[in-house]
């Protein structure tokens, strides 16, 4: 029996821009795939499983990968699926690759992957910003969540991306909550800087059996731990903060709760052992969400718990370190959720730079969020 | 009372042609009537309108007609619209809590942003927007 155990060998992000002039998103993709692939150490002719963006089965051919396995899940959730067809034996060598350009040119509306098509949910003028709105505002409701601490979050966030080379807003701060506050308002309570940007670039993971591990070029990345809570389709249903199902245990507005609660328990690990939460950030109010759903603070304490500088890089818990969608990169739907495992493998591979969390061993990295009605979660750690 | 007073879209809007199992709704909605679905077996509410109730899987939905009135779950203000369509700006999308015991995406009207408060009694008030298109808006109870 060869070892069973599989790993994040290889991680890329080509250039991220709000624009990207004279690329595509096809272009993209080869070059994000030959950049995980190379550092990893590891060629095209290696892979034998891929998971791609919108049209896996068109890379397999485009990439002459085949005869190759064939994933099929979303955003973060795509990386432990590697890691279950490796250990699985489906595949040696998996390679998760998503990009986007020239995607979004009408730039009277918002970008196409936030509006919704729901012939509920689309003639009264949603999208992401007003649908995360909507559960943002029920918990400053039920918890007396103030705008201030929404423009905490989002200066902090913001100011780790003022400080990464990598980010699109690279220099662009440093941020206040104050200068949140005074940018203009999008869909209340999310001023224009509470909100994620929109921009262009590519990213891909490689991931692959212990039995290649001694070949690769860097520091293996394990998943210690990964579950994903759906309510339902994104967008089609009123985004409700008390939506229920049938076994009644979490609300939509604890979206990820259970999830959360899974990959700590196979993970062996506790809260506290968590040290940088990679968390996605399309909305500021998201991480306060977030920080409660997994269980870092209690239901409606978020807001006092951002307030005295615990989320800061230099915190108890450093969140979105490379800036998160808010200030490194929005490109698309699924690639600005795969940079959230691909920033925590560089935190705990010690890659992160003036953001570099000291002696990082343990990572937490989210995707999705309540407002689209599900929410992943991937822990990821330097040992198996 | 204070501000100008949110109001109803005008021109031609995005929309998804309704389905077979939407249709009565739209064609309700194009009467003046809410309508909603409920399970002759269960009761329970099925919105959007099911083919099979989302309960107890049974086929059996019968539409009601709505009183159009109940409260206000929550809402957002929208000062940049998700495409030029949408000329009325700003506009209020909302989850109202209707009195039968279902929520419903809406836009609130009728009422100034900064008096929205949460909980507030809303009813519902249909429009002709443009063409074919008819949609229920709410406004403050009177």
């Amino acid at each position: 029996m060869s070892d069973p155990r599989a790993a994040i060998v290889g991680v890329h992000n080509t250039p991220q821009a709000r624009r990207l002039e004279g690329t595509t998103s096809r272009k993209l993709i080869s070059e994000a795939a030959l950049g995980a692939l190379d550092d990893a150490g590891l060629a095209l002719a290696d892979v034998d499983g891929v998971i791609g963006d919108i049209d896996t089965s068109s890379l397999i051919y485009d990439l002459r990968l085949g005869p190759a396995w064939q994933g099929g899940r979303f955003g973060v959730s795509a990386v432990p699926e590697a890691v279950s067809a490796v250990e699985a034996g489906e595949a040696d060598v998996v390679l998760i690759v998503a990009a986007a350009a020239g995607t979004y040119n009408d730039r009277a509306s918002t970008a196409p992957w936030t509006r919704p098509e729901n012939e509920f949910v689309a003639p009264f003028g949603l999208f992401t910003a007003a649908e995360f709105a909507l559960i943002a505002r029920r918990h400053m409701i039920e918890y007396g969540t103030k705008p201030e601490q929404l423009a905490t979050v989002a200066a902090t966030i913001r100011n780790n991306g003022h400080h990464n080379p990598d980010a699109v807003y690279f220099g662009r701060g440093p941020f206040k909550p104050e200068d949140i506050l005074a940018s203009r308002m999008v869909a209340d309570p999310f001023h224009l800087l509470d909100c994620a940007m929109t921009s262009e670039g590519g990213c891909a993971l490689v991931v692959a059996s212990a039995d290649r591990i001694p070949d690769v070029a860097t520091r293996p990345v394990y998943v210690l731990g990964a579950s994903a809570d759906y309510f339902g389709p994104a967008y089609r249903h009123p985004p409700s903060w008390d939506l229920a199902g049938r076994r009644g245990d979490h609300v939509n507005g604890q979206v990820g709760a259970r999830a959360a609660e899974r990959a700590f328990r196979r993970a062996g690990l506790s809260r506290r052992d968590v040290d940088v939460l990679e968390l996605y950030d399309p909305f500021s109010f998201e991480i306060i969400r977030q920080l409660e759903a997994f269980g870092f603070c209690n239901p409606g304490e978020g807001g006092p718990f951002v307030e005295d500088g615990h989320i800061a890089i230099t915190g108890s818990h450093p969140v979105t370190t490379d800036g998160g969608t808010m200030s490194f990169s929005h490109a698309g739907a699924s690639p600005q959720m795969l940079q959230r495992v691909i920033r925590g493998v560089q935190q705990l591979r010690g890659q992160a730079g003036q953001l570099q969390v000291p002696g990082a061993r343990v990572a937490l990295c989210s995707g999705g969020g309540a407002g689209a009605l599900f929410t992943s979660v991937v822990l990821l750690g330097t040992e198996a | 009372m204070s501000g100008t007073l949110l109001a109803p879209q005008h021109t031609a809007l995005p929309y998804a042609t309704p389905t077979r199992i939407s249709a009565p709704f739209w064609d309700g909605v194009a009467l003046g009537e809410l309508r909603y679905q409920a399970c002759t077996f269960c009761a329970f509410i099925n919105v959007p309108p099911a083919d099979v109730c989302r309960e107890c899987q049974l086929t059996g939905l019968r539409w009601e007609v709505s009183a159009g009135r109940g409260s206000l779950y929550s809402w957002t203000v929208v000062y940049r619209p998700v495409t030029p369509a949408f000329e009325v700006v700003p506009y209020a999308p909302a989850i109202v809590d209707l009195d039968e015991g279902f929520q419903l995406v809406t836009c609130l009207v009728g009422i100034a942003p900064e008096d929205i408060t949460p909980g507030m009694a809303v009813e519902v008030e249909f429009h002709r927007v443009h063409g074919d298109l008819h949609l229920p808006y709410f406004r403050p109870a009177g």
